[in-house]
């Protein structure tokens, strides 16, 4: 594939590998924020190939991971209704609420759709007037653009049976949060490219003023991770800290000045509750007053939800980076994706699952080889 | 499509063409039965003293046989590259051809939702009859019922196949050991990545094709030039991951994948790619698994590759040593990872 291959490269790989190699004299650990970045590093194994100063903390930028609890249980709620049609990404289909999952109210009688785009919601709005359309509008910067133009061309063709569900959340106040956690390890961020993609980075700036730590906009691609890590490194080793662009070929400074646009339209920042983290100030986008004729939680009136996370979890300290995912007592025992007791086991940018998926608990070195 | 089984007997009141859907009463055992059985069914098999009787009597040319059974109930009914019709043949004939045996016959058994066009079914019996004339098997008894409008989604199929096996054939999943070569008949993914090109809400312009087909000439082509051949498989549901933890599992081994070596073609894997998807875990209707002893390896490698539908076979990897019977396989970064065995049906990813 054009534009992937070349960022595949397995011999380039052990290049950027050796150049690490050659940077590091002690101990680094980096936080990639994107969940995305976490299932490339894991599925391709470039973990292990890292030299082994370099410890990879798992960040929250799964959005499935993040979306709180109660918010399932709201959706969970509405999609339960004869005269819904509820409207979401496949990866939050298996997402545990306290009590199911889409999936099994799917099994129940709901009218559980996948949809690639919100603009599918949309369509499926105009062909049912007769019933209601839900769409869960969830994720970071990334999958805000098109969830805010199609609120917006929902209100442009009086589309009355359209709502969305919204919980969008924001990578800059998750990296403020992480960095006034106790007990954080964190010394360098590797920023989410698509999230950069969107905003651009100029809102890094004043957390690497604030913190000193390193911020590297990354991509996704083997070449790409080895390559934010190296310059991560670069600037870890001496000393300095300044937000940098290894993604260059999709990011740009200012991001995507249209999609801010429109998100700046529909979409204002609310204080937000991260699942297994808590709430995070000013780190969600909500609807604006204008399109709150739009707002499935006020149209199907489940405000009122609130509900409590399993005890057992630790996906929170997953999340923060304060545990790997083996080391959580559930893990691989009362946790597993067919079991999911958080949502970090379920996405496939879960760090949990990730780990599960991908072996990190079982010693692979140890298989024997003929 | 409807002018190819006007009917021109001389006891039927009301000709199928009538009825240009199905109705509750074609699966009613009475006249419309019957007419929809002669001027489709038996029209496509052309075998009428078989087929009408309750049972079919066989005299099978050996003792020893395989049986399978499959029930096929994709959505759309029709995608690129093929239909219900053609995987319900090829899926068993498939599956038989997978202990090693020659298929021999089928039954056909159908449920059809009021309203399905007949049209439609039509095109799928037709399917069905090409699929069984190019597998070289013959469909000796069927069933028919109809479900009340949305109570099943167009059509349904269950096809059971009986295959002869030869008494020294001993193909079978526990049978791979550590150093064995682990090879597969083609690209992964096509079938599944077809499907997805078409389903509702998904749709995407491609050129991805079904790979569905029958690989029972393949087989036995590979069979006769490495009689040491010690497991196949199709990989159709689960993909190749589910696959190759199957045979682990159940040979009480390990397999070592290199990643590099599988075949994925350009466009499925781009396809894969922006839905999010594990071209590993997609299904495929016209592939198999084999593990053959390493000295077989470049013999039955050839053997496939000078098939059409084997020319992009590959050797993929090894059978190795491992109590925790994993398949894992090395990146291209030159590091390994578990392929793990898929929980249910693949969902797209967000972003």
């Amino acid at each position: 594939m054009k534009y992937l291959d070349e960022f595949r490269n397995g011999d380039q790989a052990k290049t950027l590998v050796a150049r690490i190699a050659g940077l590091v004299t002690r101990p680094w650990a980096i936080m990639e924020v994107c969940g995305g970045q976490t299932h490339s590093l894991i599925r391709n194994a470039i973990d292990q190939i890292l030299p082994p100063e370099i410890e990879m903390i798992h960040g929250p930028g799964c959005p499935v991971c993040v979306t709180p609890l109660n918010m399932i249980d709201k959706a969970l709620e509405i999609a339960a209704r004869p005269d819904v049609i509820f409207c979401s990404f496949g990866d939050m289909l298996r997402v545990p609420g306290s009590r199911a999952d889409l999936l099994r109210v799917k099994a129940a009688g709901g009218d559980v759709r996948v949809v690639y785009s919100p603009l599918d919601a949309l369509k499926l709005a105009r062909e049912n007037p007769g019933r209601e359309v839900v769409f869960l509008a969830i994720g970071f910067e990334t999958t805000a653009p098109a969830n805010a133009m199609a609120i917006k061309l929902a209100k442009q063709q009086g589309l009355k049976n359209f709502s969305a569900l919204v919980s969008h959340v924001l990578v800059p106040p998750a990296i403020d949060a992480i960095m006034n956690s106790s007990g954080n390890r964190v010394q360098a961020f590797l920023a989410a490219g698509h999230v950069c993609s969107v905003m651009g980075f100029l809102q890094y700036h004043p957390l690497v003023q604030r913190y000193k730590i390193p911020i590297v906009v990354t991509g996704f691609e083997p070449l790409d991770l080895l390559d934010g890590i190296r310059r991560t490194v670069q600037q870890l080793e001496k000393g300095e800290a300044f937000v940098e662009n290894a993604y260059s070929r999709v990011v740009t400074e200012v991001g995507n000045t249209v999609a801010q646009v429109a998100i700046e339209e529909v979409f204002q920042v609310t204080d937000r509750g991260w699942r297994g983290i808590g709430v995070i100030p000013y780190s969600g986008w909500s609807l604006r007053d204008a399109y709150c004729d739009f707002d499935a939680e006020k149209r199907f009136n489940v405000a009122h939800v609130e509900t409590e996370e399993p005890a057992q979890c630790r996906a929170g300290e997953v999340l923060k980076g304060a545990i790997k995912p083996h080391e959580c007592q559930a893990f691989g025992k009362a946790c597993t994706p067919r079991t999911p007791l958080g949502a970090t086991m379920v996405s496939g940018e879960g760090a949990c699952a990730a780990y599960y998926n991908y072996g990190r608990y079982v010693q692979i070195t140890k298989v024997a080889h003929t | 499509m409807t002018a190819s089984i006007e009917w021109q007997g001389p006891h039927c009141p009301a000709p199928l063409r009538d009825y240009p859907h199905v109705v509750l009463g074609h699966g009613g055992g009475g006249r419309l039965s019957t007419e929809l059985i002669e001027q489709v069914f038996l029209a496509a098999y052309g075998d009428k003293q078989t087929l009408l009787g309750d049972s079919t009597p066989l005299t099978l040319p050996s003792q020893r046989i395989a049986v399978s059974t499959d029930s096929f109930v994709v959505r759309p009914l029709f995608f690129p590259g093929g239909s219900i019709g053609d995987l319900a043949i090829n899926g068993t004939v498939n599956d038989l051809a997978m202990s090693g045996a020659q298929p021999f016959c089928l039954t056909a058994g159908f449920i059809l939702e009021e309203g399905l066009p007949i049209e439609h079914l039509v095109r799928i019996v037709e399917d069905m009859a090409r699929a069984a004339r190019a597998a070289g098997v013959r469909i000796v008894a069927g069933d028919t019922k109809v479900v009340e409008r949305g109570h099943g989604d167009g059509c349904y199929i269950n096809t059971t196949g009986i295959g002869m096996l030869p008494a020294d054939r001993q193909i079978s999943i526990n049978r791979a050991q550590a150093g064995d070569r682990v090879l597969v008949s083609g690209t992964l993914g096509d079938h599944s990545m077809a499907i997805m090109s078409v389903r509702e809400g998904l749709e995407f312009e491609s050129a991805i094709r079904s790979d569905t087909a029958s690989v029972c000439e393949l087989v036995h082509q590979l069979i006769a030039a490495c009689p040491g051949v010690r497991a196949l498989r199709d990989p159709t549901r689960g993909g190749l991951a589910a696959t190759l933890n199957e045979i682990a599992e159940a040979s009480r081994c390990g397999i070592e994948l290199d990643e590099q070596a599988i075949p994925v073609n350009e466009v499925v894997r781009s396809a894969c790619e922006f839905l999010g998807l594990d071209p590993l875990q997609a299904a495929n209707e016209g592939k198999f698994v084999a593990i053959v002893p390493a000295d077989e390896a470049d013999q039955a490698l050839a053997t496939l590759r000078a098939h059409p539908l084997g020319q992009f076979a590959a050797i993929i990897g090894q059978v190795i040593k491992d109590d925790h019977h994993l398949v894992v396989a090395r990146t291209a970064m030159g590091a390994h990872r578990i392929v793990p065995k898929p929980l249910g049906e693949q969902l797209p990813r967000i972003c």
